[in-house]
């Protein structure tokens, strides 16, 4: 069922550029929604280094990826902004009326006069194995996530991987499933102790299979797979039995959609002028590494002034008949009513 | 000092290194297809090469969250390291590393 959203800023990404933007762009009054692939705010940050302290961040001499994600959601919340999690944005088309209008894979649509784009490095999408014609079989039998287990039920499931979502997920489906075969390169599991303890428990009493190899080969027809074949250390090549494949080799990040919504490309980064951090169109905002300037430099700390400058313009477009004023939050009664400084009786 | 680089087109690179730096960078900053998303954090598995059996010996000892953000490469071998975490030093004057296929941008 398509929802339709209008408001001030579409931001695309939700990294700690794309949240700080909500913070620059709520300071004078506008009203933001982010869309992000993963299911969580923060970006890199929360998916790839949640517990590795960074350093360079101005007045925080160290910080974790997660803490500095919780911190920038506790400085946006007085703001409000609207979260669509687990979405790719994947088109973007300009309206009779003037807006830009964004949709995303889960039918989302959202209207707005502004697009700002602080995707990063690109989405988050899984890592494929390098099985050959594996593709003939992804949607149908062979997946890399689980959207709904019903289509899993009394099924013959083999799971790849080693961490944390390969562990979950084999736990999970393996009571609704007719038989479950977990395939790890090596017998030692990153993922949670727990669920680890849980696996071995299952594996022992019968109700679930575990293989210590590679997956080399699938076959089957139409889009129905039905052998795997591993490659095994001390057993030769065996041949796995199934209906449906889940893959977890963790993620990587492609630039996805965004190539097509017809900005100026440099080597997959976004070419945006200094002075306002717009791209070739105008009304639509690249910040943080996903941009490119001459002495760019990927920080975190340069997205952040980014987002300053890039809200002054914005503001412009939505508001072409209003005068902007500089303020500061240190002084403004207005920026502290809007902060919500005298309901937190923060000094 | 210098390195040598096989892409993963097979081609050969020697190249010069710069002591101190990952050898990640020094692949990076000549320019060869190497992805690198986390700019060399051991976050990501996506600097993965495979170094020659002559000095594997020379290389410190992998630590646990290498070996496992190795695990994230269906192309991982016995071989298999993360570029950002091999230091150029002196001793590795002349290394000779492999681009793994799951290294490329």
């Amino acid at each position: 069922m398509q929802q339709h959203y209008k408001t001030d800023v579409i931001i695309i990404g939700a990294g700690p550029c794309g949240l700080f933007n909500v913070f620059e762009l709520g300071l004078l009054d506008l009203k933001c929604h982010l869309v992000d692939i993963l299911d969580k705010p923060g970006g890199q940050c929360a998916e790839l280094y949640p517990e590795k302290p960074i350093y360079d961040i101005p007045a925080l001499p160290v910080v974790t990826g997660q803490e500095l994600t919780d911190n920038l959601m506790v400085q946006i919340a007085p703001f409000d902004p609207i979260f669509h999690f687990g979405q790719m944005a994947i088109a973007c088309e300009k309206l009779e009326n003037g807006h830009w209008q964004v949709k995303t894979d889960y039918d989302t649509v959202i209207e707005a006069p502004v697009i700002v784009v602080s995707a990063g490095g690109g989405s988050f999408m899984p890592k494929k194995p390098p099985i050959e014609n594996l593709e003939q079989f992804e949607g149908e039998s062979v997946f890399y996530s689980v959207r709904q287990m019903d289509a899993f039920k009394d099924q013959g499931i083999v799971i790849a991987g080693g961490g944390d979502s390969a562990l979950d997920w084999a736990l999970n489906l393996q009571p609704l499933a007719k038989s479950l075969t977990l395939v790890h390169r090596r017998d030692d599991f990153r993922a949670a102790p727990d669920s680890v303890n849980k696996m071995r428990h299952l594996v022992e009493s019968g109700k679930m299979k575990l293989v210590i190899g590679n997956i080399k080969q699938a076959q089957g027809s139409g889009g129905q797979i039905s052998k795997l074949t591993v490659k095994t250390k001390d057993q030769g090549d065996i041949d796995l039995n199934c209906s449906r494949f889940l893959a977890f080799y963790g993620l990587t990040m492609k630039l996805g959609p965004i190539a097509e919504f017809g900005l100026n490309l440099h080597e997959n980064l976004i070419p945006v002028d200094t002075e306002k951090f717009q791209t070739s169109t105008p009304g639509i905002f690249a910040v943080g590494d996903i941009n490119h300037y001459p002495g760019k430099l990927k920080l975190i700390l340069s997205g952040f002034h980014e987002a300053a400058l890039m809200a002054q313009e914005a503001f412009r477009i939505i508001h072409p008949d209003k005068k902007l004023r500089f303020q500061y939050t240190t002084s403004s009664s207005d920026l502290q009513k809007k902060l919500g400084v005298n309901d937190q009786k923060v000094a | 000092m210098k390195i040598n680089v096989t892409d993963q087109d097979g081609v050969r690179h020697e190249i010069d290194a710069i002591e101190g730096w990952q050898v990640m960078e020094i692949i990076r900053d000549h320019g060869l297809p190497v992805k690198a998303e986390c700019g060399g954090s051991c976050c990501c598995a996506t600097c993965h090469v495979y170094v020659s059996e002559e000095w594997q010996d020379k290389l410190f000892d992998m630590r646990d969250d290498e070996d496992e953000m190795l695990d994230e490469n269906h192309d991982r071998e016995d071989n298999s390291r993360l570029s950002c975490q091999i230091i150029m030093t002196e001793e590795l004057d002349g290394l000779s590393v492999t681009l793994a296929v799951s290294a490329r941008p």
